[in-house]
């Protein structure tokens, strides 16, 4: 089987039987809806994961994108009387232009500056959708339209699964796409040293820029999904704790594998969900199992459990930490 | 005008000495380990509240003030040991995830131990405010100005003065280095997550009875002390005590002279202007980068 297909296509064949797979599974529509959140934090992660993971960049205001994704779809219908659907890509296309002005400057900073820089933007975003009471709604929040499609009306936690889940699948597609592209190659390499990429020719200000617009655009999109499928949005999507959050699926999953960043996501979504049950317990196991994953999976899940199947059997440990398991 | 601008100036200070003690804390760790310790703010909510519980079950204040601090002082060498060491080697993304993990984890921890709720502490001395050129100044900003000028010193003269603060200063320089000969690096790290656990607390007990607390200060706490840390050049000390304070006085005079939605925007937009022309902020080491 794997002679015959590369990593990409099982990736992908993978994640499309997953997808079709689960729903047999669900006892209830909370199930569809719980998914369909893991389908789209994965999808921003999945664009993060390219900024991060590929490109090797830190942002801590990502979430930011994703309130403007997603208050796009809020504000649009309002402002200019477009469908909401319409306001998916304009938001798309005015994070990924907000992205291009912004990243040019601030991604000449690097490490920890850079995260800063990026922690001013997102808390930015948050205190304009907090303070703008006028447009936005201030802290409380914003509703957003119905989606409606040809006068059929999107609604349903099934329906929303099955378009969750296909944005997933294509952006998982993009993504692995863009790791075997030539750009994707200049990506790796200026992530593994800046210096050595550019001697090699490769243009690091303008390949870094691109994996920040096309990341911002990932999370405009998912931001977008998510306001549609709550019919709602309030200024904590955008905020710190949200940026952490989809920096730790990436980290968690494995910040060197496109699947990872989904597989971080899922475990982030779902453990909350699981944790109900201990009540008030439940931050304390939240953070508790963080902790516990990236001590004994320090590659991340995917490729951490990679390296210890490879180990096993083959027999013999595999250098886990520069192999990575680019899927 | 006057009073107006001194007012706006000691608040800031005492916000500032605030996120200067945080940034402080940022910048032991870092030096030692190159991880940016999330859980940090977790510190100061800790020394605030055990300080708080305490004196609600009856303890005189200055001795739960003491507890509080010695019991941070016990977290922060738990998570050391517990989370931090048995990661060892691993990169620091991935320590600096495990840092978030456990501030999740002490949250939620307060959660239950403690409460939702917020709390206050009395004032040290009283609550009556002194006036002063007009404007009127709490009495407690003296005490976390005159506390935080005292850790500061306490610090400079453990880092300058004893054995121990000289092994933290070269492994801060250049840790294979210091290995070399023969400062236990690893005992350093430990040293730097009780001393920054102690100082976060006690940042906490002095700014409780001005700020109240609850479980979830610590956020915003880590937050600015973070963007603090980088204004005045990560892994420098003075940088951080500078860059705290100036954190500080810049959301105070932007809240009272631009806007008080805005004035963690005037804060950062400062920032990310300072470190656009100095990348290693004010005080830091523009060091060589090895290729």
């Amino acid at each position: 089987m794997r002679g015959r297909l590369s990593a990409r296509h099982t990736t992908l064949l993978g994640l499309a039987l997953v997808i079709a797979a689960v729903p047999w599974f669900f006892p209830s529509a909370y199930y569809f809806r719980v998914a369909a959140l893991v389908w789209v934090s994965g999808l921003a992660a999945v664009g993060l994961q390219v900024l991060m993971g590929q490109a090797g960049q830190v942002s801590l205001g990502h979430a930011g994108f994703l309130g403007l994704g997603a208050y796009a779809c809020a504000l649009g219908p309002k402002l200019t009387g477009l469908p909401v659907l319409a306001c998916l890509p304009l938001g798309a296309v005015l994070s990924g232009l907000i992205a291009f002005v912004v990243g040019r400057p601030i991604l000449r900073l690097r490490g920890h500056t850079l995260a800063v820089a990026t922690l001013g933007f997102g808390m930015l975003v948050t205190m304009v959708l907090t303070g703008e009471n006028g447009l936005t709604g201030g802290p409380d929040g914003i509703r957003i339209p119905r989606v409606e499609l040809f006068g059929w009306r999107v609604r349903g936690a099934e329906t929303w699964y099955w378009i969750a889940g296909g944005a997933l699948w294509l952006g998982v597609w993009l993504a692995l796409n863009l790791q075997d592209s030539p750009s994707g190659r200049a990506l790796a390499a200026l992530h593994d040293s800046e210096v050595a990429a550019r001697t090699l020719g490769v243009d690091v200000a303008r390949h870094k820029l691109r994996a920040f617009v096309v990341a911002a655009v990932y999370a405009s999109v998912a931001g977008s999904l998510l306001g549609m499928m709550n019919g709602f949005v309030t200024p904590d999507a955008a905020g710190f704790l949200s940026s952490i959050e989809y920096v730790t699926m990436v980290v968690i999953g494995g910040s060197a594998s496109v699947p990872g960043a989904v597989v971080g996501a899922a475990l982030l979504v779902l453990l909350p969900q699981a944790l109900t049950v201990f009540h008030e317990y439940e931050h304390a196991l939240l953070g508790l199992m963080i902790m516990l994953f990236m001590i004994f999976l320090r590659q991340g899940i995917l490729p951490g459990l990679a390296g210890l199947l490879a180990g096993r059997c083959l027999g013999a440990p595999k250098p886990v930490a520069s192999a990575g398991a680019r899927a | 005008m006057v009073a107006e601008l001194l007012q706006f100036l000691v608040s800031g200070l005492t916000v500032g000495a605030v996120y200067a003690l945080v940034a402080l804390g940022f910048t032991l760790i870092y030096n030692a380990s190159d991880v940016v310790n999330f859980a940090q703010g977790e510190f100061v909510m800790l020394g605030g509240m055990v300080t708080v519980f305490a004196t609600a079950a009856g303890v005189p204040l200055p001795l739960a003030a003491f507890l509080a601090v010695l019991a941070t002082v016990a977290v922060g060498l738990l998570l050391h040991r517990l989370a931090i060491e048995p990661a060892r080697g691993a990169s620091a993304v991935t320590l600096i995830i495990i840092t978030i993990g456990a501030s999740i984890f002490l949250r939620g921890v307060a959660q239950v131990a403690f409460d939702k709720r917020f709390h206050q502490l009395p004032g040290f001395s009283g609550s009556d405010p002194i006036p002063l050129l007009g404007a009127a100044i709490l009495p407690q900003s003296f005490w976390v100005l005159g506390g935080a000028v005292l850790i500061f010193l306490g610090l400079w003269l453990f880092l300058e003065r004893t054995l121990a603060g000289k092994a933290v200063r070269a492994t801060a320089a250049n840790r294979l280095a210091a290995r070399l000969v023969g400062v236990d690096t690893a005992k350093v790290l430990a040293l730097s997550f009780g001393v920054s656990a102690g100082i976060g607390a006690a940042a906490g007990v002095l700014v409780t009875p001005i700020t109240l607390t609850s479980y979830d200060v610590g956020t915003l706490l880590a937050l600015k002390g973070f963007a603090a840390a980088m204004l005045g050049g990560m892994g420098s000390p003075l940088g951080a005590v500078v860059g705290g304070l100036m954190v500080g006085l810049l959301e105070a005079l932007g809240a009272g002279y631009v806007s008080s939605a805005y004035k963690d925007a005037v804060a950062f937009l400062v920032i990310v202007a300072v470190l656009f022309a100095l990348p290693q902020g004010l005080f830091g080491r523009s060091g060589v980068e090895r290729v």
